[in-house]
């Protein structure tokens, strides 16, 4: 595996990154030797057939999991072999996650939900006295993804838009630098899809937000700076878009 | 934080948790319920052995005893006396009692005790456990008030009650002997058939027939005996031998007292003393020798209805029985008298109730040749001391031991007497406990069931939990809170329960009692006016701690795994 050199930008990267399930005794090679580099305020977004990896991408590089060979890099530094604890932290502060399916909380409210990441990180006693600065951030984006009016819900009770929207809330409030999105729009229709995006796109533009974004929707990918494909766990195509 | 959060969001969402909260709270419940009778009951005991044994005593090791009781006291006046309340002297000594009851001599090996009163019941209970002194309920009706008050002083005099009693007895059987004897002076075969009375004519009439084996006939052919038997009917101021041959005429001259018949062919002879049995002035009054019997020597229950029960009782006081015990000297040689039961004894605690005969010291110490015939010294065999401060007890153990030469004299304490049984006692309510803890323990297997459980239905929200940064050991502590969560409520719920229970214990057993229409606590079986609870607040305590200690315990197992889950692949559950 060649070392890439870094560019001076860069944000995160997965170099030369293999990973290999096991199915029963034969191995399944899932990526194999992925390069890509992604540099601060950019929007990319990754598409492939199904089971190309895409997924198993993106965990890697949200430190969910670890890759079998390669490493995965942040700001330059190698961050996949740090310590559990380290990483755990990292994935806290650093990493804003969106998925498919939302993955709220069903026992917390909307509130609850967005405030999550900051219970996680602070101790009780710290969390109780920083309460009150932490419920005005969660208002504060919660307004911004526009779902003001069902703090008090339940993930139940909320439409598939709305709880993308909690989802997207809940990944902002740690004031994250990377958001790592899982197919954030493919569970719901077009136009709540497309407000989804503008969003994202938003929160790119006015934060200078690195945003990486797993796609099967080609015409969503195009939103993106600049698209990624995989195929036979390689990286295939890197295209510009608009 | 969030751990808090979600466990107090899983305990109030995760009804299944409800049923692992109710088995601990059972469990924690019944075993404060079961230690708190336990106990109950063992203090209830301890306060009666205690009661019976007094503090300390003093016993010396052959039933000849050691003159006398002013020189013992005065002896543990000097070494221990600050410490002593007060003291009595006795004569232990063990006996066969007979008792007169449809027609037969019933024997019942006794542990006769020779007290006085009144000292007696300042070293400890006494007058308390006399019936005459006790309101006597049935199914919590009062069926009889006391027949003397608590200040009168205990002594051996029969109540009123009694001797009316006695004098209807007595004046009975003279009507019926009278009969009797007529009948039998016409029909001479019938005097070889010794039949017992039992002070009820017609009954005897139709049951005399079986009694003719009763009287083993070489006996009765017995000079000796016969003589005997001869001075003492004729002569009522010697009635401590009942050795009456129906085949004597003396019969017929002394007819009050013909029911000792029977006992003419026991081989009770009178050694050496003789003393004054009766007043002579009153040929029905008591003989010389009282006696206190344990209720359980003479009394039994019957069910006379399907659920009902009820307490026979074959001897009263004011009734005569025979008491045979041993001389002292040597070699012993058996004695044996006629005494009159004054009143019935009944402490609680069936051991003793079903051995003990109190006789007036002064009486038993004479039959059984425990004075000295020069000095007058009456030897006795115990004392029994009462302390100021139980506390003490190690002290003056000591001292007296130091005082009184240990090849003849044995000194201990209550418990040291009691020391097997208390053990006893303790063993099994440990066995008790560690069967209790049990089902505590099933609970926790309940837990740790329901949190795997819990465990696999979370599993997505535990990746996410983890994608949001949760550690291993924040998503473990979620569980082990949880099961910590769990036992707090619930052996918090168990405690208020088995509190609540114990404290109406009663209450609920009358309930069940109606319900059932059976009574569940009989208190003539238990000889306890209700149950008898004690709660210890040590216990109640240890049962939480190890009811949350167990729920802790069950919910490491699924906390670790929940703690391993891979977050991809609990994200990927579905
Ligand atoms: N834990 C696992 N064990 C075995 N194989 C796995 C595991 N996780 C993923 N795979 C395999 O890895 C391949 C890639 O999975 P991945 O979820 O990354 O695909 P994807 O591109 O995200 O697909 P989709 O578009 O359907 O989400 C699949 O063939 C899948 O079967
Ligand atoms: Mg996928």
């Amino acid at each position: 595996m060649t070392q890439q050199p870094a560019s001076a930008n860069e944000h995160i990267a997965s170099v030369a990154v293999e990973k290999v399930y096991l199915k029963g005794n034969h191995k399944v090679p899932v990526l194999r030797g992925v390069h890509m580099s992604v540099q601060r305020g950019e929007f990319v977004s990754i598409i492939g057939q199904s089971g190309s990896g895409k997924s198993t991408l993106l965990h890697l590089m949200g430190l969910l999991d670890k890759p079998n060979v390669g490493e995965i890099r942040l700001e330059g530094q190698r961050v996949d072999d740090l310590p559990a604890a380290t990483r755990d932290e990292l994935r806290n502060r650093v990493f804003g996650f969106i998925f498919q399916f939302y993955h709220l909380l069903p026992e917390l409210s909307v509130l609850e939900n967005v405030l999550s990441p900051l219970m996680i990180r602070d101790s009780a006693l710290t969390y109780w006295r920083r309460k009150s600065e932490y419920q005005d951030r969660a208002h504060q984006i919660i307004e911004q993804v526009g779902l003001s009016h069902r703090l008090k819900h339940k993930p139940s009770e909320l439409s598939g838009g709305e709880m993308q929207r909690a989802a997207i809330a809940r990944a902002l409030i740690a004031r994250p630098s990377v958001l790592l999105a899982d197919e954030p729009t493919g569970n719901l229709d077009g136009q709540t899809g497309r407000d989804i995006i503008d969003l994202l796109r938003t929160l790119n533009q006015e934060q200078g937000l690195t945003i990486v974004m797993v796609t099967h929707d080609e015409s969503i990918a195009q939103q993106a700076h600049r698209t990624v494909r995989l195929c036979n766990g390689l990286v295939q195509v890197l295209s510009d878009a608009a | 934080m969030y751990k808090l959060l979600l466990c107090l969001r899983y305990l109030r969402t995760r009804y299944i948790a409800l049923a692992s909260i109710i088995s601990v709270m059972l469990g924690v419940a019944t075993m404060i319920v079961v230690n708190s009778v336990m106990s109950g009951f063992a203090t209830e005991m301890r306060t009666r052995i205690h009661a019976i044994h007094a503090d300390i005593s003093l016993e010396t090791g052959s039933l000849d005893g050691e003159p006398s009781a002013q020189q013992h006291m005065a002896l543990i006046r000097e070494v221990a006396g600050q410490y002593v309340e007060s003291m009595t002297a006795s004569v232990e000594v063990f006996g066969l009692m007979h008792f007169r009851r449809g027609g037969q001599w019933i024997p019942r090996p006794v542990q006769l005790v020779g007290i006085e009163p009144e000292s007696k019941t300042l070293v400890g209970p006494y007058t308390e456990h006399l019936d005459s002194y006790k309101t006597i309920r049935e199914d919590g009706v009062v069926v009889r008030q006391p027949l003397r008050s608590m200040n009168d002083k205990p002594g051996w005099d029969l109540t009123a009650e009694s001797t009316a009693y006695r004098k209807k007895e007595k004046e009975r059987e003279r009507i019926f002997l009278k009969h009797f004897l007529d009948q039998q002076q016409e029909q001479e075969p019938l005097m070889e058939r010794k039949p017992k009375l039992e002070g009820d004519a017609p009954k005897f009439e139709e049951g005399a027939p079986t009694f003719e084996n009763e009287v083993p006939e070489p006996k009765e052919s017995q000079a000796a005996a016969v003589e005997t038997a001869n001075a003492t009917v004729a002569d009522d101021s010697q009635p401590t031998i009942q050795q009456v041959s129906a085949v004597q005429p003396a019969q017929e001259e002394a007819p009050n007292r013909p029911k000792d018949d029977p006992f003419k062919a026991q081989p009770f002879v009178q050694q050496q003393f003789n003393p004054d049995a009766v007043e002579p002035s009153d040929p029905d009054g008591p003989y010389r020798a009282r006696v206190v019997l344990g209720a359980g020597l003479v009394e039994f229950i019957r069910e006379i209805a399907p659920n009902k029960i009820r307490i026979e009782r074959m001897v009263h006081p004011g009734d005569d029985v025979k008491i045979t015990t041993v001389s002292a000297g040597r070699p012993p040689r058996p004695v044996s008298f006629t005494a009159t039961v004054t009143d019935i004894y009944k402490s609680g605690m069936s051991e003793y109730d079903s051995n003990l005969v109190f006789c007036n010291l002064d009486y038993l110490q004479e039959i059984r040749g425990m004075m000295d015939p020069q000095t007058q010294e009456r030897a006795i065999t115990t004392v029994q001391i009462k302390l100021k401060n139980y506390n003490d007890a190690k002290l003056v153990l000591q001292k007296l031991e130091n005082v009184f030469p240990s090849h003849l004299y044995s000194v201990k304490t209550w418990e040291q007497k009691q020391g097997p049984l208390l053990a006893a006692v303790d063993i099994e309510s440990a066995i008790l406990n560690v069967l209790l803890f049990l089902i505590i323990a099933v609970a926790g297997f309940g837990i740790l069931a329901i949190f795997f459980m819990i465990v696999v239905e979370k599993t997505r929200d535990i990746g996410i939990l983890k994608a949001l940064g949760a550690s291993s050991r924040g998503v473990m502590s979620i569980f082990l809170l949880y099961g910590l969560a769990l036992g707090c409520v619930g052996s918090g719920i168990g405690v208020a329960l088995g509190l609540v229970f114990v404290r109406y214990i009663n209450e609920i057993e009358r309930g069940l009692s109606l319900v059932t229409g059976r009574k569940v606590f009989d208190e003539r079986i238990y000889y306890f006016p209700s149950i008898p609870t004690d709660v210890n607040s040590f216990t109640v305590f240890w049962v939480a701690m190890g009811a949350m200690l167990i729920a802790v315990a069950a919910s490491i197992l699924p906390a670790r795994r929940a703690a391993r889950l891979h977050p991809v692949e609990a994200l990927r559950y579905e």
